[in-house]
């Protein structure tokens, strides 16, 4: 139970950061963000073991983390800076000129905690498989781990990676999808649907599990399971329901905060919801 | 003027092919990838020497370039194999985000370039991928003229720190440039010295160049030919002063004029010292099916094409 509560308390800090980052900057992509604060928050906290302090590229011996939905970079920033990659300060750097976090992730300014630039969609999954293939050369026991929007599967490029991971046995790498069922244009149903989701990634050959993304207890188990799941021949994927802009309530259960900020009264109403545990940047 | 004697013929694709075997057995990082063409990209030698470090992608070239680009982290280094089309255009959002501007070490390997692919057609001939590749921040560009240098190039790459996009072909072509020719990246090659003009070629039309030499001498017109092997970055140095003593410049080389060498070299010119300037490269077209030869001579890129913008360029002086 303390575990949970001290995730809980790194949450709400994580969901201030994010809204304040965007509002500042009155750009960025809030929705996404605050629907998989409880999922990487687990991840970078109980889940994954790594060095913050000293950030090396190659990472050896280090689980990594790829984020192929790039655009929810300010959750991203967020975990990574308050779990010590780089100081907490520097996320009211966000968008602006000469910062090291930049609309989308990139490596290209140095930033540590980032290995790969995302942003064009689809390209995530890929590099993770050959980050995994790399550990398995380099007899490194560490895994790999993914998260990809739902929209982000209507990209091809994914479905040659997922076919490719099954086909080479690519067991080391866990892939998420944060499925909120909503992309820019609106609801996926109405975009593009996905169909069976799970059916697909069996029939592809992964190993599926499900859960409720913005849970903390049942992210932290879903993970502990998916990693005792790995090394058995088949990449496994987490198919994670979540709630777009979950933890603030005006941003809830709509597509219009996918990459809206909040104006003044609406990021004072966001805080209020999500009062201040860790201190603010 | 300097002979060079031909020593044999082979395809460039074979000098990649030899260099990246040799790479196998002497650096343990390289790893390579190949998205369904083995046979045509000569990878088959490394692939039986070294199955662990060889990975077969299928039809999938986006997925395989962004393979590559996760593989070198952790420390390997890998170079990619399929045709020049599909090592560009097909996948340039996936070079451009995940290897460019991820500063990846990721070495892009492209063969069957530009029209001596043949009979394939338009669909395969790619003439517009040094364009592409040259554009992006961080790339180096290199496209070898014989299977001596391909091989040197193919090996001096892999200790080379960055992204880079070596470019060969397919046909047999003449081996001329000396077995132990040190290949430096981004340094050009002086191949004759020449007053009157200097021809900067590139692959297969640097034989070409030598060809037109030899025949203008008869004409006494005195050409220097350079072989530009590396387009990005570009010998500035070299060509500047080169076209200081000539005051005359032909460009060579099989790709759109749009985008090419000429192109990178009438620039440092416009900007340095301008210079009346012809270029041999194909002009705003698409190929077609054919034989290379039938090619090379339908969209002006043989021997007699450079010796043609040589007197042109000259009269312009």
């Amino acid at each position: 139970m303390h575990q949970i509560e001290e995730i809980n308390k790194k949450c709400t800090q994580t969901r201030r950061d994010i809204v304040r980052m965007v509002h500042k900057v009155q750009s960025g992509h809030p929705g996404g963000s605050l629907g998989c604060v409880e999922f990487l928050t687990v991840l970078y906290n109980h889940t994954m073991k790594y060095n913050a302090k000293d950030f090396k590229m190659d990472g050896i011996g280090e689980d990594l983390f790829f984020l192929s939905n790039g655009h929810i970079s300010p959750v991203f920033y967020s975990v990574l800076a308050r779990v010590g990659y780089f100081p907490v300060k520097e996320l009211n750097t966000f968008r602006i000129l000469n910062t090291r976090l930049q609309g989308h992730p990139t490596t290209h300014e140095g930033l540590p905690g980032v290995r790969i630039a995302s942003g064009s969609l689809g390209q995530g999954l890929s590099v993770a498989i050959g980050a995994a293939q790399t550990k398995k050369l380099n007899n490194d026991s560490s895994l790999i781990y993914t998260l990809h929007g739902d929209g982000e599967l209507q990209e091809g490029q994914i479905w040659e990676a997922m076919m490719y991971a099954a086909g080479k046995n690519v067991d080391n790498l866990i892939a998420t999808v944060d499925y909120n069922h909503k992309q820019i244009d609106g609801d996926i149903d109405d975009v593009m649907p996905l169909g069976d989701l799970e059916g697909k990634w069996k029939a592809f050959g992964w190993l599926v599990l499900t859960m409720n993304g913005n849970n903390v207890a049942e992210v932290i188990e879903t993970l502990d399971k998916a990693k005792s799941m790995t090394g058995k021949g088949k990449p496994v994927v987490i198919i994670m329901k979540t709630e777009m802009g979950n933890g603030v309530d005006f941003m809830m259960g709509t597509h219009k905060w996918h990459g809206s900020p909040p104006n003044d009264e609406q990021l004072a109403s966001a805080l209020a919801q999500n009062e201040e545990t860790l201190g603010d940047y | 003027m300097k002979e060079y004697p031909v020593l044999g013929t082979k395809d460039t694709r074979s000098g990649f092919g030899d260099g990246l075997a040799e790479l196998g057995r002497t650096n343990k990082n390289v790893v390579a990838l190949c998205a369904d063409l083995i046979g045509s990209l000569k990878m088959n030698q490394f692939k039986d020497e070294n199955p662990e470090r060889f990975f077969q992608i299928g039809i999938a070239e986006a997925n395989m370039m962004c393979i590559a680009a996760g593989m070198t982290i952790g420390g390997k280094i890998p170079f990619t194999g399929t045709f020049a089309n599909f090592s560009t255009s097909r996948v340039y959002d996936q070079i451009r985000q995940s290897i460019a501007y991820s500063d990846k070490n990721v070495k892009i390997c492209a063969s069957h370039a530009g029209l001596t692919l043949g009979e394939d057609g338009a669909t395969h001939q790619v003439l517009e991928d040094i364009g592409m590749m040259k554009m992006l921040p961080g790339m180096t560009v290199i496209n070898p003229c014989d299977y001596n240098q391909t091989k040197a190039a193919t090996l001096a790459i892999a200790d080379f720190e960055g992204p880079v996009y070596l470019r060969f072909g397919r046909p047999k072509v003449p081996i001329f440039i000396p077995e132990n020719q040190p290949f430096i990246i981004g340094e050009a090659l002086h191949l004759t010295e020449g007053t009157d003009v200097s021809v900067f070629a590139t692959g297969h039309l640097v034989w070409k160049a030598l060809e037109a030499a030899k025949e203008l001498e008869k004409e006494g017109i005195s050409v220097e030919v350079i072989n530009i092997h590396t387009i990005k970055p570009l010998d500035v140095k070299s060509i500047l002063e080169s076209v200081q003593k000539t005051g005359a410049v032909v460009s060579a080389e099989e790709h759109q004029i749009a985008g090419g060498l000429g192109e990178s070299i009438a620039q440092v010119l416009a900007t340095n010292l301008p210079t009346p300037m012809e270029f041999v490269a194909v002009n705003d077209s698409f190929g077609e099916s054919a034989t290379p030869d039938e090619l090379m001579a339908k969209y002006g890129l043989e021997t007699v094409n450079i010796i043609e913008a040589v007197k042109k360029v000259v009269a312009r002086k």
